[in-house]
């Protein structure tokens, strides 16, 4: 299975591509693909929104789904999801639980 | 310290102007990312797992109050409040959004800062000792020379797209603290018989995937001949560096594949046809630059020593951090103050806003306003009086920075790795933090002694690992992080490249294995006089190799 990343072009924030077709600050709700030809459609946005300069570095990520929650396959991606693990006052592991959701 | 002029001034100006419209540009949409990235990128912005990265230079490591104070404002207007401190005697900042840019470096030119030429493949900030101007064992204050380097590479023509980036680093003294060997270019200032001053010069060192130690090709290189003798090693390895690999295109390939001396009949046949050119330095110029670098009117504070005297019988702590932090200057009634960004546990480099400013403070009042970054990743006042020195303890100790550990185990050297970096493959700052949660107790830090301990996230090596009495690298096997320990490197004057030791450790197994291989060397040294690199270079890797594996072996 996998999911649609990037970061966003103005400010850098790692965002997911998400079920309401927006860029979302989690990836909690993130559209997930469970077939290649589902790959092949996030894989179409995330082209057409790097052309349109909403986003760069656009990437499609393996993940698991642990009790129906999304969790990065790579340590990498798991790292951009929540924040620098030394400092986790930073990044999305500090967002308040109801923004984070 | 050296003083923009107006040509300066007006460049820097220029070139934020200029950036800024590109960044303008590329919010509207009027370029494309392809087009944007190496425009970013010759203004040294990054992007990185969780935003993008603004690297600003700091020019042979040199700051002053004014401009310490304002990384200290950059950090909490537009960051989050802290800036990392690198290896490069650099800050990047982690958090900076692209549309805040422009904005950073029109602050960062208020006082005569920019980030250009801090990435891509030109002649990269030219780094120097950290205790440059200061040292008691010093030729001459190797700055003014860098300087001179700076203005020659700043947008040069012939070497702004070189095959690949080009770092130069500059000492005054035998006992080398800018690790000159492990630079493309490393510049020895020295004195001939005679009297004058020259550089003995090596070339072809580096870090990264293929370390290697640079090879002297000149024992003396007459000052005057700095830049046109630099240009014909450009010239050479313009011509002749590899842009068909990537990997291979540093000049330590070509002169590896070259020959040392051969790559050095070939620089000198550039040289001969350069030598008595428009690049050679004259005495006054050189002098005139000197003056920006004037030391400070070193006022005789004989006092020093007795308040020194007291002060260490009224705290054990100012006692600690003298012996430790403390050098010797030039001028008796000074020293030179190393300030330690690695408290126990903390993130190797990294500095608070507030903690940035309350240095300038200091630095504005008890040290002629001079702040040094060394590529150790502390910061360092390089002239304070003896009788200042409580005083500085005092402001130290209340910004929580008066840890007294330089140069020992938990005086570690970490790049961001995968917290932060996109190219990383394993974490750095967390296992710098386990291991200098491990070895806390300054007592067993100071019976272990002298031990450079240096941590690199992957092998682009940025954390000097090749070079650490005990380096470790993170690699990524089977989707997890995993640790190879290498022993014996050293980035002084008797430079060597540190020998893996043999499997890695998991995140988990790291501490247990740093705590092994220094045990092993308590065990082994002949008294306590021998430190852990000259125990190294005595028995080589056995015992250690014993220490940490042998169990295995009879397991398996
Ligand atoms: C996070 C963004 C960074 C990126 C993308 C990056 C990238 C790289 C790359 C690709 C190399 C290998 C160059 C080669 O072998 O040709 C390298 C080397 C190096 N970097 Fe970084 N680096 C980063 C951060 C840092 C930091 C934080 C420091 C200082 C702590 C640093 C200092 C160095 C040094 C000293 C080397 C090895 C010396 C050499 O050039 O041979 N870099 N870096
Ligand atoms: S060594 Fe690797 S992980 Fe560390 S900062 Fe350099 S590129 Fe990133």
């Amino acid at each position: 299975m996998k999911i649609l990343t990037a970061n966003r072009l103005t400010d850098g924030e790692a965002v997911w591509f998400a079920n309401d077709g927006t860029w979302a600050e989690t990836l909690r709700n993130a559209d997930v693909a469970s077939d290649k030809e589902a790959e092949a459609r996030l894989q179409a946005l995330g082209d057409a929104a790097y052309a349109n300069n909403e986003v760069v570095d656009v990437n499609l990520i393996d993940i698991d789904l642990v009790c129906g929650e999304i969790v990065p396959s790579r340590l990498r991606e798991r790292i951009r999801a929540a924040g620098p693990t030394n400092r986790t006052d930073l990044g999305k592991q500090a967002l308040p639980v109801d923004q984070a959701a | 310290m050296y003083r923009y002029d107006e040509f300066d001034h007006d460049f820097v100006k220029a070139r934020v102007a200029e950036f800024s419209d590109q960044v303008d540009r590329r919010l509207a949409g009027e370029i494309t990312e392809d087009q944007f990235k190496p425009l970013r990128l010759m203004n040294g912005v990054y992007l990185q797992l969780h935003a993008y990265m603004l690297r600003v230079a700091v020019p042979y490591g040199t700051l002053n109050s004014r401009q310490l104070r304002m990384l200290g404002h950059i950090a909490r207007k537009y960051d989050k409040g802290y800036g990392h401190f690198t290896t490069r005697q650099n800050i990047q900042y982690n958090w900076p959004a692209l549309s805040d840019i422009p904005a950073i470096l029109e602050d960062l030119a208020s006082v005569e800062m920019h980030a250009i030429q801090t990435s891509g493949n030109c002649i990269r900030n030219v780094t120097a000792d950290h205790f440059a101007g200061a040292a008691a064992d010093e030729v001459a204050d190797p700055r003014p020379y860098a300087e001179i380097l700076r203005q020659w590479s700043s947008v040069h023509p012939e070497f702004s797209y070189l095959p690949r980036k080009f770092k130069i680093a500059v000492t005054g003294a035998e006992r080398d603290r800018a690790a000159i060997q492990t630079h493309d270019i490393g510049l020895h200032l020295k004195k001939n018989d005679k009297g004058e001053l020259g550089f003995a010069v090596y070339v072809g060192g580096g870090q990264g995937r293929t370390p290697m130690i640079g090879k002297k090709i000149n024992d003396f290189l007459p000052e005057k001949d700095l830049l046109s003798y630099c240009t014909a090693i450009l010239r050479v390895y313009n011509l002749h560096g590899r842009r068909d690999n990537k990997y291979k295109a540093r000049i330590k390939i070509l002169v590896h594949e070259t020959g040392a001396e051969e790559f050095a009949r070939q620089v000198e046949t550039e040289f001969a046809a350069l030598k008595d050119g428009e690049l050679k330095l004259p005495d006054e110029d050189i002098r005139a630059i000197e003056r920006y670098f004037a030391p400070p009117a070193l006022t005789p504070r004989p006092e020093g020593d007795e308040a020194v005297r007291l002060a260490r019988l009224d705290s054990r702590g100012f006692s600690e951090w003298l012996d430790q932090n403390v050098i010797t200057h030039r001028h008796a009634d000074y020293a030179g103050v190393t300030i330690s960004l690695k408290g126990i546990g903390e993130a190797p480099g990294d500095a608070s806003d507030s903690q940035m400013e309350a240095i300038a403070d200091l630095a504005e009042k008890y040290a002629f306003d001079e702040i040094r970054v060394s590529h150790e990743q502390n910061l360092i006042l390089p002239h304070v009086a003896r009788a200042d020195l409580k005083a500085v303890y005092d402001g130290l100790v209340e910004i929580e920075l008066a840890t007294a550990n330089s140069n020992l185990i938990t005086d570690i050297i970490a790049c961001p790795g995968l917290d932060y970096c996109a190219l990383a493959n394993a974490r750095s700052i967390i296992v710098a933090q386990n291991i200098s949660k491990r070895f806390a107790s300054l007592e067993r830090q100071r019976d272990i002694g002298e031990l450079k301990l240096k941590i690199s996230g992957c092998i682009n090596a940025c954390g000097h690992h090749h070079v650490g009495h005990i380096g470790i690298l993170g690699v990524e096997k089977k989707g997890a992080e995993l640790y190879q320990v290498t022993l014996g490197g050293s980035g002084d004057e008797n430079t060597s490249v540190g020998e893996i030791v043999g499997r890695g450790f998991g995140p988990d197994e790291i501490t247990d294995a740093i705590e092994t291989v220094v045990e092993t060397y308590l065990r082994i040294r002949s008294d306590r006089s021998e430190t852990f690199l000259d125990a190294y270079r005595r028995v080589g890797q056995a015992p250690f190799k014993e220490a940490l594996y042998a169990g295995e072996a009879k397991a398996a």
